[in-house]
């Protein structure tokens, strides 16, 4: 880029020329922040202040703009510049809403806003405008892993939607688990009655599409690349290996649904419960049983007719001894139910009994349940506690739960609804620490790893492992709380029961999801943008190779795995694989890593731009780095609410906590600020962070400052973290408050005036 | 055992729970409780009583036929509806307690001696008898339901009340002679004989 030439525009609308002294505001913008053009304006956000800024970017060529009025996340359709660097000062929403009324209060106001427009003016000369990737990929193509229910729904949806599709499927045909039942829990109302699956005409449809391939009886003997650019290679169960794509052909793949599904949990493994006997069945049992009867009375393997039949709920599920699965699969109680019905629609007199400790029918399931009572399926709350096998058929021993009593009941045939266990491939934990022995020299870890790698679904050629990542039962990745067919690979998404235990309805749900999902990934590639969650981010991270040492810390601490490395060691980013969370550069400790427009400089800058008092002034000076997802729109609303806070407060957003470079602490410490606190997403197993490990790995760094700030001579407390949700806005006030207080009751901090 | 009782097992064996919904007033909506227990918690008798109606829907479907119509529950019964009101599957749980009862009466397995129950029986012969309440027998009924002894006992307790009441003339003692009537007796009857036996018929009894 040529010359830059600076502008700053002061708005003294919403009351901010009531409350401040906009000249003053301009003085500094003009002097300290030496802004080529200062202007103010008694309403910028309409028509006539965004004409006054475009006419200067046309006519005086301006090509940095600070914008000193409202919060950044304010009125951003009204100041859209896609042509000139943008930042922020927030007057509004983070000065004259959240400082304490009256004129007592004038002069630490007045030295908020001050210090802000410093902020908003160093920035500016530090960002430049983003370019966007320029390695654009133009492939567009979608592939589904995965042939049943889930993987249909996508493909089908996807390629109706206008893209290439291809499928594919380890089995010989189409349709997975749903061929292989007798019928599906309605779907469609009243809700009364067992539907037809419709799978067959779902994979007709597939198959006949114009714009699907299906390859049957193969697997994913490699994955490469990144969004929009994927290389596949797809295995024939033959052997032969087949090359999906080349780099810029169209045989490339853009982006990729896993709907690899799941197993049923084995039953042998509940003896107990009658697992290995000749009259107890599973669930997919039962439909074999179902699929054979036609619609006619159910028979035994045997040949026998069922007269009696009992399903027992949850069998080794949500099992608290930890010899089976701990969790609840969903959609057995359903299950179960419509497999009484098949009973009960052949054979009234059939006895049914449907024993449960809790009956979960999520969605339209109570209108299932209530029309399998009136059919007269009876449902007993209770738990079975050992089934035997008397005679010629089965004697279920359990205690009743209504009636508090241990009992029995007799049946020709018994029903275990067990769970499902997801298909997701290799368990990325246990293949870190195989690797590492492997790579130890350890030969049993190398024979362990061939292994390991035969059980991969994607084999995906990436340094952090050849599947997606799992959560504790093996249930693929997903972002449950915010996003949930997004995974930590992007680019690739997980939908159906290989993500979490759910129904067909939900799985076909789940599968337009992430056909959508993948069709935004590759859009935003083939346009050098980010997928998501900063969806349509031009901005990406720029590495300045001669300074690397070779650490590895960016290519271990991404939470996406979108840097590999190079022979030598050196990272080689992935532009497209990349969410733009600054995860890497908050790692660096040489700090080489940079977006064009967010970089250790442009935070760097503004904290040190704030005027910091003398120590007998009894002003402290508290920075607070606020992750932009979700503190800094608490933060907002606190201003939007009129929540009062402190006045000596100096709020960075930052794109994520993991973004956060520890020498922006110690250079603020150093500059003389009494303190830093750190507002970031909730972490651990129900992590809230955008960035899934951003927050986590913030909160692991800052442990290790400690030792730091004691060898600078300052109290481990001038540096606090805390997890702020988008609806603390109260609370967050709170903490300011608090923490203020106990710097000022700590004394100022000793480094003033060595800055 | 009676003879209907004995007919009702021949015919419904082990399914108790075909057998209310067969003879049992609303018992056809035993099968749709689905055991969330909000009845139980709104009954003001909860305590005082063998088994909640949950508990009782419960042992009809577990088939605990001799239990559920010696059961003192369904005589308990205050009929304030509360359960009506609050049942999430819109049973009309009071109703099929009466249905219950009734059922137990008849088959002549209700509780022998339960309070409620005699306080029911006797009232409704007292009243059958004539069209009208004669308040004077019926009070001495209920005194001497537990024997001779007892009567005179509890004659002896209430004695002050009795005498106010005959002072405010609110109990007249020649009602002992017979008492005041219904004009057309015969006719009251009668129609109490046609409405058993339209319900007979309604319940499957009729011979």
């Amino acid at each position: 880029m040529s010359e830059i030439k600076t502008a700053a525009y002061i708005c003294s609308g919403c009351g901010l020329g009531d409350k401040l002294d906009i000249p003053q505001l301009g003085k500094i913008a003009l002097k300290e922040g030496k802004m080529a053009l200062v202007r103010d304006h008694a309403f910028l956000c309409n028509s006539a202040g965004v004409q006054m800024i475009r006419d200067d970017i046309e006519k005086e060529g301006v090509t940095h703009v600070c914008i000193a009025a409202c919060s950044r996340r304010a009125k951003t359709e009204a100041f859209h510049f896609p042509t000139v660097a943008m930042t922020r000062a927030n007057l509004r929403e983070g000065v004259i809403w959240v400082v304490a009324e009256g004129s007592e209060h004038d002069e630490v106001r007045q030295e908020m806003a001050d210090d802000y427009v410093r902020m908003g003016c160093a920035e500016l000369k530090k960002v430049k405008l983003p370019q966007g990737n320029p390695n654009t990929t133009l492939q567009k193509r979608i592939l589904v892993v995965g042939g049943g229910m889930s993987g249909l729904t996508a493909a089908f949806e996807a390629a109706e939607t206008g893209y290439e599709v291809v499928i594919v499927e380890k089995q010989a045909q189409l349709g997975g688990w749903a061929n292989k039942l007798w019928k599906r829990v309605p779907f469609k109302a009243p809700y009364a009655e067992p539907q037809a699956t419709g799978v067959a005409e779902l994979a007709a449809k597939v198959s006949a599409h114009p714009r699907i391939r299906v390859h049957l009886n193969s697997t994913i003997a490699e994955t490469s690349g990144a969004p929009g650019r994927f290389t596949v290679k797809v295995a024939q169960e033959s052997g032969a290996v087949t090359e999906e794509s080349g780099a810029v052909t169209e045989e490339a793949i853009g982006a990729i649904v896993q709907a690899t599904g799941f197993t049923t949990y084995d039953i042998a493994k509940l003896p107990e419960l009658g697992g290995g006997q000749a009259n107890v069945v599973d669930q997919a049992g039962l439909e074999a049983l179902a699929q054979a009867a036609n619609g006619g009375v159910l028979k035994r393997a045997d040949g026998k007719e069922i007269k009696s039949v009992v399903f027992l709920q949850c069998a080794g599920q949500r099992d608290e001894t930890g010899k089976h699965l701990a969790y609840c699969s969903g959609h057995c109680c359903a299950t179960s139910i419509k497999q009484a019905m098949y009973f009960k629609d052949a054979n009234p007199d059939t006895d049914t009994v449907v024993m449960y400790t809790d009956l979960r029918v999520p969605g339209m399931g109570e209108d299932f349940y209530r029309s399998a009572q009136s059919k007269g399926v009876i449902f007993t709350k209770g738990k079975a506690s050992a089934v035997e096998a008397v005679g010629d058929s089965c004697k279920v021993n359990f205690k009743d739960l209504i009636l508090d009593e241990a009992t029995s009941l007799d049946a020709d045939l018994v029903v275990l609804a067990t769970g499902q266990v997801p298909s997701a491939g290799v368990n990325l934990d246990a293949w870190d620490k195989v690797v590492s022995e492997a790579d130890g020299g350890s030969e049993a870890a190398k024979q362990n790893k061939s292994e390991m790698q035969k059980t991969s679904i994607l084999n995906l050629a990436y340094r952090q492992g050849p599947d997606m990542p799992q959560f504790k039962y093996g249930f693929a990745d997903s972002h449950f709380i915010c996003f949930p067919y997004e995974t930590r690979r992007t680019g690739i998404y997980a939908a159906g029961p290989v993500r979490r235990p759910m129904d067909m309805l939900q799985a076909t749900e789940d599968a337009t999801g992430a056909a959508l999902k993948a069709i935004q990934a590759v859009e935003n590639a083939s346009l050098g943008r980010a997928a998501h969650p900063r969806t349509g981010d031009l901005s990406f991270p720029m590495v300045r190779l001669e300074g690397c040492t070779q650490c590895k810390r960016c290519t271990v601490e991404c939470p996406f795995g979108a840097i590999d490395e190079d022979e030598r060691r050196f990272p080689v980013f992935n532009e497209q694989r990349c969410r733009r969370c600054g995860t890497c550069m908050g790692a660096c400790p040489v700090r080489v890593i940079s977006f064009e427009n967010y970089s250790v400089d442009t935070v760097g800058s503004q904290l040190k731009a704030v005027e910091i008092p003398d120590e007998f002034s009894e002003k402290p000076r508290v920075l607070i780095l606020a992750c932009e997802n979700d503190a800094y729109p608490a933060l907002d609303m606190a201003g939007l609410s009129r929540t009062v806070y402190s006045a000596f407060v100096r709020i960075i957003p930052v794109r994520c906590l993991g973004s956060v470079n520890t020498i922006w602490i110690t250079d603020a410490l150093n500059s003389g600020y009494d303190g830093v606190m750190m507002m970031g997403c909730k972490k651990g197993d129900d992590y809230q962070c955008h960035f899934v490990k951003g927050s986590e790995l913030a909160s692991y760094r800052m442990s290790k400052i400690g030792d730091t700030l004691t060898q600078m001579g300052l109290e481990p407390e001038r540096v606090s973290s805390y997890e702020v949700a988008i609806t603390d806005n109260a609370r967050v006030a709170k903490f300011i408050n608090e923490y203020v207080e106990q710097l000022v009751n700590m004394g100022p901090s000793p480094m003033k005036g060595f800055g | 055992m009676s003879e209907q009782n004995q007919q009702a097992v021949a015919r419904y064996r082990n399914n108790f729970l075909k057998e209310v919904e067969d003879r049992v007033e609303d018992g056809e909506w035993v099968k749709m409780c689905m055991q969330c227990g909000v009845c139980a918690g709104s009954c003001p008798f909860g305590p005082h009583w063998e088994h909640s109606p949950q508990k009782i829907f419960m042992m009809i479907r577990a088939g605990k036929r001799e239990e559920v119509l010696a059961s003192d529950s369904m005589w308990m019964c205050t009929s304030c509806y509360n359960c009506i009101v609050r049942c999430p599957r819109k049973l009309p749980i009071t109703h099929i307690m009466h249905g219950l009862a009734h059922y137990a009466h008849r088959l002549g397995m209700a509780p022998k001696g339960q309070p409620t129950r005699e306080i029911a029986r006797l009232f409704w012969n007292n009243l059958a008898k004539t069209g009208r309440v004669n308040e004077l027998k019926f009070s001495l009924a209920m005194y001497f339901k537990d024997g001779f002894v007892q009567g005179i006992k509890n004659l002896l307790a209430m004695q002050g009340i009795g005498m106010g009441l005959m002072k405010a003339r609110r109990l007249n003692p020649m009602e002992i002679l017979g008492g005041h009537k219904c004009k057309d007796k015969d006719g009251i009857h009668k129609m109490i004989a046609k409405a058993r036996e339209i319900e007979e018929r309604k319940q499957g009894y009729a011979s």
